[in-house]
Formats: C-alpha cells, sequence, structure tokens
C-alpha cells in the first residue's frame, strides 16, 4: 500500500550531481572561490577540496546508515518486539573518537593555512581601500594615485590591502584573489594577495551595509608588469583639458552645478570634494557607479541624469541640469581618461 | 496495549469561552496558544521568504524596491527566530514538560501565562513596524553603525529593540518556570538519569536563555542609549567600537541557535525510539551530549566575526571551539540511527520527518565544519554558503522537528488523529523542497554570491540555481499550507485517537487525549526512562503517588495579560513619547497590583 514515501538515495545523490554540473557550468561566468588566480586563494581551494573529500564520505556513509536502517528494518506485521538494546560502550568510544580525529586533522590544517594567511609579506605593494555608502575608494598612498571602484595589481607580486571605512561595516571580497575581510569605521585591518594569473576579476560588498549593499561592486585588473606600470604613469597624470566646445562646457557646468561638492579632479582647482569618487581619469575605467553600468556616454548621461534611479538611495543627488547640460558633462567626463 | 473508550472527554463548562482563554494559567492551553500565535508567525514570515526568494528568481528584478526588501529579509530573520521558532518550542515544552514529568502543572502558572501574552503582544508591536514608520532593516543581527541614528533614521530600529526586549523578558520566563518545574516537581522515583531527553533539552535550553539573554538585552538598550541619547558605545568617533556591539550580539546570538536546535533534538529523541520499538540508543551519551552542546555553544561565538579583523591566535580558538561542538552533535547523529537500527520501524509521519530532521542536519552540521575552518569561512561568510548551512539546520532542523512533534503529539493535545496521507504529502513537498531552495545555496555561495542583496547582476551565473531555489522555496509554501489544512482538518473530524495512539513510551500517553486540567487522576511513581512501556511490554504494575491533602489547581488570572498589554503600550511609548509611555506604565502598574494581590492559590 505504501510505496517508499521518502525519495531514495540513488535520486537525491542524482540531484546534487546535476546541481554541481549546472554549477560548473555556471563557473564559466562566476566570480567563484574554486577558480582561484592567486596564491593566497589556491590555498584557501586547497584546503576547501580536502574538507569536501572529507565530508563526501562522511555523508555517503551516515545517510547510507540512516536510510538503510529505516528501509532494513521496517515494520513488517510478522515483527514481534526487538532486542531492546539499551547501548553500547565500544561504538560510544568508536563514533565519539572518530569525529574527534577527523576534526583535529582538520585544526590543523586550519591553523597551518591560517597562519599563512595572516602573516603579511614584508615587501608589497600598497593599496588603501576605504568603504563608502556604496563604493569604494581606492588609493596607492606610495604611488600618488587615487581612483575609485576599480582596481589594478601586477602579477605575481604581492599587494597588501589596508582596508577601512568612512562610514558602516563593508567588506572586501574578490572570490577568486581570496577571502574577504571586512573594512569597519575605527579600525584598520589588512590582507595581502599574491596574484598569479592575469586576468579581470569581480568583487562585491559582503557585508550588509544599507539600501544599495547589492549594488557596491567593483573589479580588480591583474596586470602584467608593464601594463600595470603603464596604468599607474597613466593615473598619476593630472586631468586632461578638454579640447571640443562642449566638453569646454561641462569642465564649466562641473565646478558649478553641485559636482564640485562631493568630486575631486586633479589639476582642477574648484574640485576637491572628498564624499564621492575621484574623477581625474574616470574614462579609464570599465564601469561606473561601483560596477552597475558599463562605462559609456549612454550610460554616463543615465547616471548624471538620475543616480537614485539606477542606484536606489545613492547620495549622488539628481541635480536640476538641462539636457544641453547633461550632454556637456557627458562630453567633459568621457574625455577624462 | 491498554484499551480505552475511544471518546473525547468531556469538557467541564468553566473552561468555554474567550474569557477562559485570555485568563488561563493551565500550561496545556498557554501551549497551545504559544504553538497556535507561532503558526501564525511562521505564515508570515513564510510569506516574507516567498517575497524574497520570488524577488531573488532573476536578475535585475524589480518586485520590490531595496528599501523595503531589507526590512523584509530583516522582518523574516527575525521573525522566524523569534515569533515562530522560539516560541513553538516554548509551546510544546510548556505542553508536554509538566506531563513527562508527571506534574500537574507548571510552577508559576501565572508566570508562564505572562511569558504567552509578552511574545503575542511582542509579535503585534514588532509587526506593527511595517505600518508606523517602516519596520527594521538592518538584518536580523543589527549590526552597529548601520543601526545608528545616521544610518538607520526610520522607528524601525527602535521597534526592534523594543521587540526583542520584550521577546526577551517572555523568554526568561518561560525559562524559570521549565528549570523550577523540571527541578523541583517531578514525580517520585523520576530520577535525573530517568528524565526524557525532550525534558533533558528543555532544561538545558533554559539555562542558556537565563544566562545568553542578559547580552542582548544588555546590548539593545546601549544601542537606544546611541540612538538617542548621545552615547558612543558603538561609535567609534567617539571613543566606542561597533565590534563592541558584535561581540555582545553573538554572545547571546550563538547560544540562540543551540537554543533552537536543542529542543528539536529532544523531539528526535522522543519520537525514535518509539516508532522503533527500542529504547534511545545510548540514553546517557545522548543526555550528556545535549548539556556538553549547551556548555561549549557559549565558547564559540566569535566564528560569526572570523573576517572582521581579529588576531589568527583568537580566529584560531574558536575555531576549535567550533569543531569541538561537532563532536557532540555527532555522538547524537550516530545514537539516533542505533535507535533505528534492529527495530521494528513504524514508518508513520512524525517519524518520517524525524528522519527527514536527521538526514537535513547532517547536512548542515557538515557545512558547518566548513564554516569553522576559518580560511574557508574568509571566502564562503556572509555568502549563500551560509544561507545554505542555516537553513538546514533552522529549517531541516529545528521546524522538521516541530513539525514531527507536532505530528507525534497532535492526537494528545486534541483527542484526534492527524490525517495519514496528507501528513506524507506534506513530508514530500517540503523535503524535496527544502533541498531544491537551501541546497543550491551551498553552490552559489561558492560561485560568489553574497547574502542580504537585493538583486544581483545578470553576467555572474547565478541566475539559473536562484530559479531553482525560489521553485524550492515555493514547493515549501505549498506543504505548509497542505499542513495547514490537515491541522484543521484533523481537529475537526480527524478519527478519535484514545488516550495512546502510537504505543507510547513516557507519562504524557497515561493520560487522556486531551488530558484534563489536572493532567493525572493519580500521579504515577516512576520506576525506569519508559515508565508507559515497562507497565504495557516489561509486566510492571503502575504505582501511584500517595496525595494525602488532594491537590487544587490554581485559578485563572487576567492579570498577566493586563500587565503585559501595560508593557507594550509603554513600548510602543518608548517610540512615540509620553502619552503611551504614561498609559502604558498605568496598566503595567495596574497588572502588577493586581497580580500581588490576587491569592496565588
Amino acid at each position: 500500500m505504501h510505496s517508499s514515501h521518502k525519495i531514495p538515495l540513488n535520486k537525491i545523490l542524482l540531484a546534487i550531481a546535476s546541481l554541481s554540473v549546472l554549477a560548473l557550468a555556471g563557473c564559466a561566468g562566476s566570480p567563484t572561490m574554486i577558480s582561484p588566480a592567486s596564491e593566497n586563494a589556491g590555498m584557501i581551494t586547497n584546503l576547501f577540496f580536502i574538507l569536501f573529500a572529507i565530508a563526501v564520505v562522511v555523508f555517503v556513509i551516515v545517510e547510507f546508515l540512516l536510510f538503510y536502517s529505516v528501509i532494513r528494518f521496517r515494520r513488517k506485521s510478522t515483527d514481534g518486539m526487538p532486542e531492546q538494546i539499551h547501548g553500547n560502550t565500544k561504538f560510544e568510544i568508536a563514533w565519539t573518537a572518530a569525529p574527534a580525529i577527523v576534526l583535529a586533522i582538520i585544526f590543523v590544517l586550519t591553523w597551518q593555512t591560517l597562519s599563512a594567511l595572516a602573516a603579511l609579506p614584508t615587501d608589497s605593494l600598497k593599496i588603501t581601500v576605504t568603504g563608502h555608502q556604496w563604493w569604494w575608494e581606492v588609493s596607492y598612498p606610495d604611488l600618488g594615485v587615487l581612483t575609485a571602484n576599480e582596481i589594478h595589481m601586477p602579477v605575481g607580486k604581492a599587494s597588501t590591502l589596508t582596508l577601512e571605512s568612512k562610514d558602516v561595516i563593508h567588506s572586501f571580497w574578490v572570490p577568486e584573489l581570496g577571502g574577504k575581510m571586512d573594512l569597519i569605521p575605527g579600525h584598520t585591518n589588512r590582507m595581502w594577495m599574491r596574484p598569479t594569473q592575469v586576468g579581470q576579476y569581480h568583487g562585491q560588498c559582503a557585508e550588509f551595509c544599507g539600501t544599495s549593499h547589492a549594488n557596491m561592486r567593483f573589479e580588480v585588473f591583474v596586470d602584467t608588469p608593464d601594463q600595470f606600470d603603464a596604468w599607474v604613469a597613466a593615473q598619476k597624470l593630472p586631468a586632461v583639458t578638454p579640447t571640443t566646445d562642449l566638453a569646454k562646457q561641462g569642465a564649466q557646468i562641473i565646478t558649478t552645478a553641485g559636482c564640485q561638492a562631493c568630486h575631486s579632479i586633479n589639476g582642477v582647482s574648484a574640485m576637491i570634494g572628498k564624499v564621492g569618487p575621484n574623477l581625474t581619469h574616470v574614462a579609464s575605467r570599465q564601469q561606473i557607479a561601483s560596477g552597475l553600468l558599463d562605462f559609456n556616454a549612454d550610460n554616463l548621461r543615465l547616471w548624471i541624469s538620475n543616480p537614485p534611479a539606477v542606484k536606489p538611495g545613492s547620495m549622488m543627488p539628481k541635480l536640476a541640469l538641462t539636457p544641453d547640460q547633461i550632454n556637456a558633462l557627458v562630453a567633459y567626463i568621457t574625455s577624462l581618461k | 496495549m491498554t484499551t480505552q473508550v475511544a471518546t473525547l472527554p468531556a469538557k467541564p463548562r468553566e473552561y468555554t469561552g474567550v474569557m477562559s482563554w485570555l485568563t488561563t494559567v493551565d500550561h496545556k492551553r498557554i501551549g497551545l496558544m504559544y504553538a497556535i500565535a507561532s503558526m501564525f508567525f511562521l505564515l508570515v514570515g513564510g510569506l516574507e521568504a516567498e517575497i524574497i526568494r520570488t524577488q531573488l528568481a532573476q536578475a535585475n528584478l524589480k518586485i520590490v524596491n531595496p528599501d523595503l526588501y531589507n526590512q523584509i529579509f530583516t522582518m523574516h530573520g527575525t521573525t522566524m527566530i523569534f515569533l515562530a521558532v522560539m516560541p513553538f518550542m516554548a509551546g510544546l515544552g510548556n505542553y508536554f514538560v509538566p506531563l513527562l514529568v508527571g506534574a500537574r502543572d507548571m510552577a508559576y502558572p501565572r508566570l508562564n501565562a505572562l511569558g504567552l501574552w509578552l511574545f503575542v503582544l511582542a509579535g503585534i508591536f514588532l509587526n506593527s513596524s511595517f505600518f508606523l514608520g517602516g519596520a527594521p532593516a538592518a538584518g536580523w543581527f543589527g549590526y552597529a553603525p548601520l543601526t545608528s541614528m545616521q544610518y538607520s533614521n526610520t522607528n524601525g530600529v527602535d521597534f526592534w529593540i523594543w521587540g526583542l526586549e520584550l521577546l526577551g523578558v517572555s523568554s526568561i520566563t518561560a525559562s524559570i518556570n521549565f528549570v523550577v518545574t523540571i527541578i523541583w516537581m517531578r514525580a517520585p522515583g523520576l530520577r535525573f538519569n530517568r528524565l526524557p531527553i525532550f525534558v533533558w533539552t528543555n532544561l538545558t535550553t533554559s539555562f542558556l536563555i537565563l544566562f545568553a539573554m542578559p547580552s542582548i538585552a544588555a546590548a539593545l538598550i546601549l544601542l537606544f542609549l546611541d540612538r538617542h541619547f548621545g552615547t558612543f558605545f558603538f561609535d567609534s568617533s567617539g571613543g566606542g567600537d561597533p565590534l563592541l556591539w558584535q561581540h555582545l550580539f553573538w554572545f547571546f546570538g550563538h547560544p540562540e541557535v543551540y537554543i533552537m536546535i536543542l529542543p528539536a533534538m529532544g523531539i528526535i529523541s522522543e519520537i525514535l525510539p518509539v516508532f522503533s520499538k527500542k529504547p534511545l540508543f545510548g540514553y546517557t551519551a545522548v543526555a550528556y551530549s545535549s548539556v556538553a552542546i549547551g556548555f561549549i555553544g557559549f565558547t564559540v561565538w566569535a566564528h560569526h566575526m572570523f573576517a572582521v579583523g581579529m588576531p589568527p591566535a583568537i580566529d584560531a580558538a574558536f575555531s576549535l571551539a567550533s569543531m569541538i561542538i561537532a563532536v557532540p552533535t555527532a555522538i547524537k547523529i550516530f545514537n539516533w540511527i542505533a535507535t533505528l537500527w534492529g527495530g521494528s520501524i513504524n514508518l508513520k509521519t512524525p517519524l518520517l520527518f524525524a528522519i527527514g530532521f536527521i538526514s537535513l542536519f547532517i547536512i548542515g552540521g557538515l557545512s558547518g565544519i566548513f564554516l569553522a575552518t576559518v580560511p574557508i569561512d574568509f571566502q564562503v561568510e556572509d555568502t549563500y554558503f551560509v544561507v545554505g548551512h542555516l537553513h538546514y539546520v533552522l529549517f531541516g532542523g529545528s521546524v522538521f522537528g516541530i513539525v514531527a512533534g507536532i505530528y507525534y503529539w497532535f492526537p494528545k493535545i486534541t483527542g484526534r488523529m492527524m490525517n495519514e496521507k496528507w501528513g506524507v504529502v506534506h513530508f514530500i513537498l517540503q523535503f524535496v523542497g527544502m533541498n531544491l531552495a537551501f541546497f543550491p545555496m551551498h553552490i552559489v555561495g561558492i560561485l560568489g554570491m553574497p547574502r542580504r542583496i537585493y538583486t544581483y547582476g545578470a553576467n555572474l551565473g547565478w541566475d539559473t540555481i536562484n530559479l531553482i531555489e525560489t521553485i524550492g522555496a515555493y514547493t515549501i509554501g505549498i506543504g505548509i499550507l497542505i499542513f495547514l489544512y490537515n491541522l484543521i482538518q484533523s481537529w475537526r473530524s480527524g478519527a478519535v485517537a484514545g488516550n495512546d495512539p502510537w504505543d507510547g513510551d513516557t507519562l504524557e500517553w497515561a493520560t487522556s487525549s486531551p488530558p484534563p486540567a489536572h493532567n493525572f487522576e493519580k500521579i504515577p511513581v516512576v520506576t525506569g526512562r519508559r515508565p508507559m512501556w515497562d507497565v504495557k511490554h516489561g509486566g510492571q504494575k503502575m504505582d501511584y503517588a500517595v496525595e494525602p491533602h488532594g491537590f487544587h489547581m490554581p485559578p485563572p488570572s487576567i492579570w498577566p495579560l493586563i500587565l503585559s498589554f501595560g508593557l507594550m503600550i509603554l513600548m510602543f511609548g518608548m517610540i512615540f513619547g509620553v502619552i503611551p509611555l504614561v498609559i502604558g506604565l498605568v496598566i503595567f502598574v495596574a497588572g502588577l497590583a493586581g497580580w500581588i494581590n490576587q491569592p496565588a492559590i
């Protein structure tokens, strides 16, 4: 009368396997910790796969014992009272000792990896990341570079990130390049990374920080040493002077329309605002609005016209600008390479 | 099996009517009201979950805006923890602990009623925030400085603060009752090493509440002072520290999760022996493990803070403690399996959910080891991996345990059986839905998806997995609705259950279904861990305690309700000003005065 009431074990395993395949398919575009692109992330991934193997073995054994016991000892009408066993000391010792030993091994590996991750390198590129609601301020104090929402690092070299916050707690996380570390107001946290592969890596804030927490994204570019040096050199230059009429108009508007209260542009004396990103080389960045929009004229227009519509809660207000004024601003800002 | 006449006991006249419920101090009625109110809030929290899952089903959806979304996920967590799971446990415990220890009621019946009404009114108070300026939107864990007035400038966080304070008082009163009742009101012969495991877990849980709640109670007051009185406890600009909040919160928050799981483990430990026709394997180990989990649970709190920048030695210490706590948990799982092994297994719905519990808790426990491994936690902390883990232990664990307990004890509470076929359908939907909803979360967390985000980009490979999770969530929802239907239909017209429909082992099955107000005609003398089994199958004769002065039951009282109501209005006053504050205070004092003046007997 009753067919098996529970989903058989093999179907569960099939579901898990399918989901894993699905997951691997997602891997292709996903910022995943299991595709590490740095030495420090690699250490974590190695530990992860060791633990995963142990977990799979434990899972299969224990779930099997559970489901087998229910199927094997299912009540039959011929059953009498089963043997009333109260316990077995040997078993108790065995299944106390076995998990304890496995966990002890895991702990030793944990401590080793943790120590390696905590050991800040003596010689490294210094990058300071300051969290704001909802964007990332990025500076290279030794190189005189200030940018936002985009980080460049040379491959093969260690970078030490100094993490601070101007407002609430945020968390810096680029899965392919390392674990996360919180940015806490009043605290200074540090972590190191040594990227091993050139590429572009996605990061997001990983500590709930308010309305647009989901929108606080960034990209890390791991460059060849030459690419990195070229990038630094370009970032150190003051802002491009506008050449077209429209861009010149934009350069005027930006200093008077309100933008000057929050943004800075190196070489433009009126633009010394510290509340929003530095725009000196904003056109060299791949995205705007902390990873929400690809950088192009249309998206820039969309953003400037109504920032809170793109990024809810954004501190960048919808200013009273005419379409012509916005076009001028776009012309100027797209020239700020 | 003893034969009983299969009819429902007649209801005495004074036990009918709304006033009888509002003034009751009967632990069974109080327990039932706890359970019904919890069920209501489970549905509210479930609706919030469905909204969350709908919003996340695909990238860049605009079902709800982020401000509303952030309120909804905050209230989902707060509601499920404080208004659904904890009160359900308090309710089942309230109903059955006195029966299981052979008592006629809890030690402090009016205090018991107070706990119930504080919970119900606090739930109303908290949810009223949606209509009175906005619900709290800073997460159920409310990290500073996001909860400061500067970054959360609606009333929401204040509703959260005072709602939780009321709920904390409610939990503390219930815990006092459990501790005193269990320690001092056991039937003759009921030594501690004969206590049902459900009673052991309730005792442990009660101590956890008594020691953990003060931490959050204090933290919430400090937060209120920061928000309204210009202090800097959690504000670094004035010499304070946001991490102080985290330590105070998690010192409560971690024991909190054991508060939620231990009673469920107790329920499972009651169900498995009855449906296997064998004693619980390794009773002593299971009892000690429960208590050990309670103790060790106080030493692991900072594993929620691995990424805040603590020194590695500190991270390692909390990592070690978090791994140690896995050992008593493993011991229990093995003992449960050994209870089933060699038994004569009756695969009815209570057992289905008990087995579901074990299978899902294994997964939740294993993912917990990943989280305890600090370097891995650096990657998966604050991602959907954690959301998957927590739902396996809290839904697969606590909720499956609660549901198992309801199917098991529904006949005792109502005198009727639930429908077995609908029970199986419910189980399949809830088990399959649970795995569909929450297993992929581990994967998508590994694929880089952080938690507490109202949307995500389209090019990150998270869409399909989120859609699967949403389908799982809807599947669970359908299962819960079927459960609700079964509960209501069975209560109205289920088959009459009799005293002992499951051939149970423990004292609650010695009395009628439902029990009379005084629980037992005569208090049994207990001579073993399975008093009913001993009598029915072990050839023992039930002996009864002599009560030379007879007994009397405590009279009903309106004062706990009035006092609670006064406190609730007072909390509105903390937010809206002096008029409700004064009115609340007056009602509170009136309630207190009435209570003190009412004779206790």
